[in-house]
C-alpha cells in the first residue's frame, strides 16, 4: 500500500446527494433481454439463452402496471434493503433489489489494518454472527500462515460459534414472527438470545462485535463457571425451542402464510449459488461442517437438517431444528472440552505472557512490535470458508508478505443469497414479500460490507 | 489433481492454498476453461472478485505468464464431489476485461457488478454491467490501490518540521 493517503480537496461533495441511476429498476421496454431475466427470476432459462422481451409472460403492458419501491427504510426490509417492485395489482411481476446503503468499504478498511486489529474489522460485517466472521477471517490467516492451533481453542471456538449460531436463528425467528404479526415470537426469540449474549459479554467483555476469535486462538479463556452457563443456556432451549414449535408450526394462519409460498427449486439455487438454509430448504444436504469439515466438527455428532419443498416453511423449519442440532453440538462441546492452551504458543503471532513483559526487555520489544507493526504473513493467496447462520461465509486472501493484507474479499453469504429474490418473489403478492426478505434471512452489514 | 483431460488454450494448472484445483489463464482460456469445469461437476459458482496487484509486482506466477495489473478470481464449488476449483484470470492493465460468466453462472451477476464497481473491472456481455454497492454518479473505484483512502484531515495531527 502506498503511504500517500489522498486527502479529500472539498468537503462538499460528500454531503451533495447520490443517484442510485441504472440500479434502479427500469420499464420493461428500457431493460435488456438478460437484465429481464434477472428480474423475472427466469433462472434457469438463462443458460446460454437470451430471452426475448416479446415472450415474457406477462400480459398487461408497461403502462397499465406500477413500479413500486420498497424500503430502504422499511421495517419489513431488515435494514437498509431497497426492493423495487413491478406490480400488476397486488401480483408481483418483476423485481430488482437496490443495495449499497450500508456499504462503509470494509474491504479497503481491511486492507489499512494489520493482521492484528483485522478482526476488529470484520466482526462488523455481518453483524448477527460476529463469531464466524472472525473465524472466517482467523483460518485464512492461518492456513496462509501454516500454523496449528491448540485443541482446546478449536473447540472454544466451535461452541462459541454454534452459541453464535442459535443466537442468529433466534434473532430470525424473532423478526419472522414480528413481520407475520406474531409479536410473542419476537419477544421470545429476543429473551432468549439475551442469555447467549449476556455468557458472550462474561467471555469477551463485549455482547456484539467481539473481536473474540483472532488469529492463534482465541481472546481470552473461558471464564470461571463456564459450564454452569453454557448448560443453563442449553436446558433454556431444550425446554424453550419446542414451545416455539408448537407456538408457531401450529398455528393455522402462520402456515397459511408459509405453505407453499416462494417456492425455489434445488437447481435453481444451485444456479444462483445460494447456500445454507435456503439451500438446505430444496432438499440438498450441503452443510460445510459436515461436507467440508473445518475445525472439529468431524468429531462431534449432529444432523444435517433438509427441507423438501423449498417453501417459507421449510426455510423455517430447517432453521429451527438447527437451532436444536447447534444445542447438540454445544453439550457435546461442554462434555469434551479439552484442557490446554487457549491460544497457539508460536511466538510469531501470540504475545509473551505479562509476568515476563515486566522482566525482560525482548519481551517487551516482541510485545510491542506484534501490536504497532504487526506479523508478517507470507505471500500468497487463499480461500477458505465456513458454514456462518447464512450460508457459505468465505475469505479471499491475498498477502504481500506484509503485516497487512494485500486484498481482503469476504464472500459474504446474504449478498449471494439476494439473488433469489426475484425467483421467490414472482407471482406473488406484496404482502408475502414481507415474508419472503424475512425467510431469506439477509443481514443488511453481511451484504454491503 | 485437475479433473479436466485437456486445457484450453491460455490455461495452466498451479498449486492453491484452500482449492483442490487450480488453474491461471490468460482471457482467452477463461470462458473455455470455467465451462469444462461445469461440466466436470462443478455445479455452483461461490465467489468471484477482482484483485489489482499495482502494489504487489512480485506474486507468485507461473513463469509463463507476464504479470498484469488487473486479476479476475473465480471459486467454484462441487456440491457432488466436495471439491473447489480456483480459476485465476490475467485481466489487463488499463481496461481491464473479461468475459462474463453470467451465461454459465446466473448467480455471478452481483459479484460480477460489484467487481466492476469497486475495482473497475469489465465484464463483457454482462446483462447490465452497472454500479451496485456504490452511487451511480461516483468517480472512480473505491478498491484500486491507486484511490487512496479519502481521509479527512486532522488538526495538529503531524508534528512540526524540525
Amino acid at each position: 500500500m502506498s503511504s500517500d493517503v489522498r486527502e479529500v480537496e472539498r468537503l462538499e461533495p460528500l454531503v451533495v446527494g447520490t443517484s442510485e441511476g441504472a440500479q434502479e429498476l427500469a420499464p420493461r421496454r428500457a431493460t435488456s433481454p438478460g437484465a429481464l431475466g434477472v428480474e423475472t427470476g427466469s433462472v434457469l432459462r438463462l443458460d446460454g439463452v437470451t430471452l426475448d422481451p416479446a415472450s415474457l409472460d406477462i400480459e398487461r403492458p408497461d403502462d397499465e402496471t406500477m413500479i413500486v419501491n420498497m424500503g430502504p427504510v422499511h421495517p419489513s426490509t431488515h435494514g437498509v434493503l431497497r426492493l423495487m417492485l413491478e406490480l400488476d395489482g397486488e401480483v408481483v411481476l418483476r423485481s430488482k433489489t437496490v443495495i449499497g446503503y450500508l456499504h462503509t468499504g470494509m474491504e479497503k478498511t481491511g486492507e489499512n489494518l494489520s493482521y492484528v486489529q483485522g478482526a476488529t474489522n470484520v466482526t462488523r460485517m455481518d453483524y448477527l454472527a460476529p463469531i464466524l466472521n472472525e473465524l472466517n477471517y482467523s483460518l485464512a490467516v492461518e492456513k496462509l500462515l501454516g500454523i496449528e492451533i491448540p485443541e482446546r481453542a478449536t473447540w472454544i471456538r466451535m461452541m462459541m460459534s454454534e452459541l453464535n449460531r442459535v443466537s442468529s436463528h433466534l434473532i430470525w425467528m424473532a423478526t419472522n414472527g414480528m413481520d407475520i404479526g406474531s409479536t410473542s415470537a419476537m419477544i421470545y426469540g429476543f429473551r432468549e438470545r439475551e442469555l447467549i449474549l449476556a455468557f458472550f459479554e462474561k467471555t469477551t467483555g463485549l455482547r456484539m462485535n467481539l473481536n473474540y476469535v483472532r488469529p492463534g486462538g482465541v481472546a481470552a479463556d473461558l471464564p470461571d463457571g463456564w459450564e454452569d452457563d453454557v448448560a443453563a443456556i442449553c436446558d433454556n432451549l431444550e425446554r424453550r425451542i419446542p414451545e416455539y414449535d408448537e407456538l408457531l408450526t401450529g398455528q393455522p394462519i402462520f402456515r397459511q402464510r408459509m405453505e407453499g409460498v416462494a417456492v425455489i427449486s434445488a437447481e435453481e439455487a444451485m444456479a444462483l449459488g445460494i447456500t445454507g438454509p435456503v439451500l438446505r430448504s430444496t432438499g440438498v444436504a450441503w452443510d460445510l461442517r459436515r461436507t467440508m469439515p473445518y475445525l472439529a466438527y468431524d468429531q462431534v455428532d449432529f444432523d444435517v437438517i433438509v427441507g423438501t419443498y423449498g417453501d417459507n416453511f421449510d426455510r423455517y423449519a430447517v432453521r429451527l431444528h438447527e437451532m436444536l442440532e447447534s444445542v447438540r453440538i454445544i453439550r457435546q462441546c461442554l462434555e469434551r472440552m479439552p484442557s490446554g492452551d487457549y491460544r497457539s504458543q508460536d511466538p510469531k503471532v501470540t504475545p509473551p505472557p505479562r509476568a515476563r513483559i515486566g522482566e525482560s526487555m525482548e519481551a517487551l520489544i516482541h510485545h510491542f512490535k506484534l501490536f504497532t507493526e504487526g506479523f508478517h504473513v507470507p505471500r500468497g493467496e487463499v480461500y477458505s470458508a465456513v458454514e456462518s447462520p447464512r450460508g457459505e461465509l468465505g475469505c479471499y486472501l491475498v498477502s504481500d508478505d506484509g503485516p497487512r493484507p494485500y486484498r481482503l474479499h469476504v464472500r459474504t453469504p446474504s449478498f449471494a443469497n439476494l439473488h433469489a429474490l426475484p425467483v421467490m418473489l414472482r407471482g406473488g403478492t406484496v404482502a408475502d414479500a414481507v415474508t419472503v426478505i424475512s425467510t431469506l434471512d439477509p443481514v443488511m452489514g453481511d451484504v454491503d460490507r | 489433481m485437475s479433473s479436466l483431460s485437456a486445457l484450453p488454450d491460455g490455461a495452466l494448472e498451479v498449486e492453491a492454498l484452500g482449492a483442490d484445483e487450480a488453474y491461471v489463464t490468460q482471457p482467452r482460456g477463461y470462458r473455455p476453461l470455467v465451462e469444462a469445469l461445469k461440466d466436470a461437476g462443478y455445479e455452483m459458482c461461490v465467489d468471484l472478485c477482482a484483485v489489482d496487484y499495482v502494489d504487489h509486482p512480485g506474486r507468485i506466477l507461473p513463469e509463463s505468464f507476464a504479470p498484469t495489473r488487473f486479476e479476475v478470481v473465480v471459486n467454484l464449488l462441487s456440491l457432488s464431489r466436495r471439491r473447489r476449483a480456483r480459476v485465476r484470470v490475467l485481466a489487463g492493465d488499463d481496461e481491464p476485461a473479461v468475459e462474463s460468466l453470467f451465461a454459465l453462472y446466473p448467480g455471478v451477476e452481483g459479484f460480477e457488478r460489484e467487481a466492476y464497481d469497486l475495482l473497475g473491472v469489465r465484464f463483457d456481455h454482462h446483462p447490465e454491467l452497472t454500479r451496485i454497492l456504490m452511487p451511480d454518479d461516483w468517480e472512480g473505484h473505491p478498491l484500486r490501490k491507486d484511490y487512496g483512502l479519502g481521509r479527512v484531515p486532522v488538526q495538529f495531527k503531524e508534528t512540526a518540521p524540525q
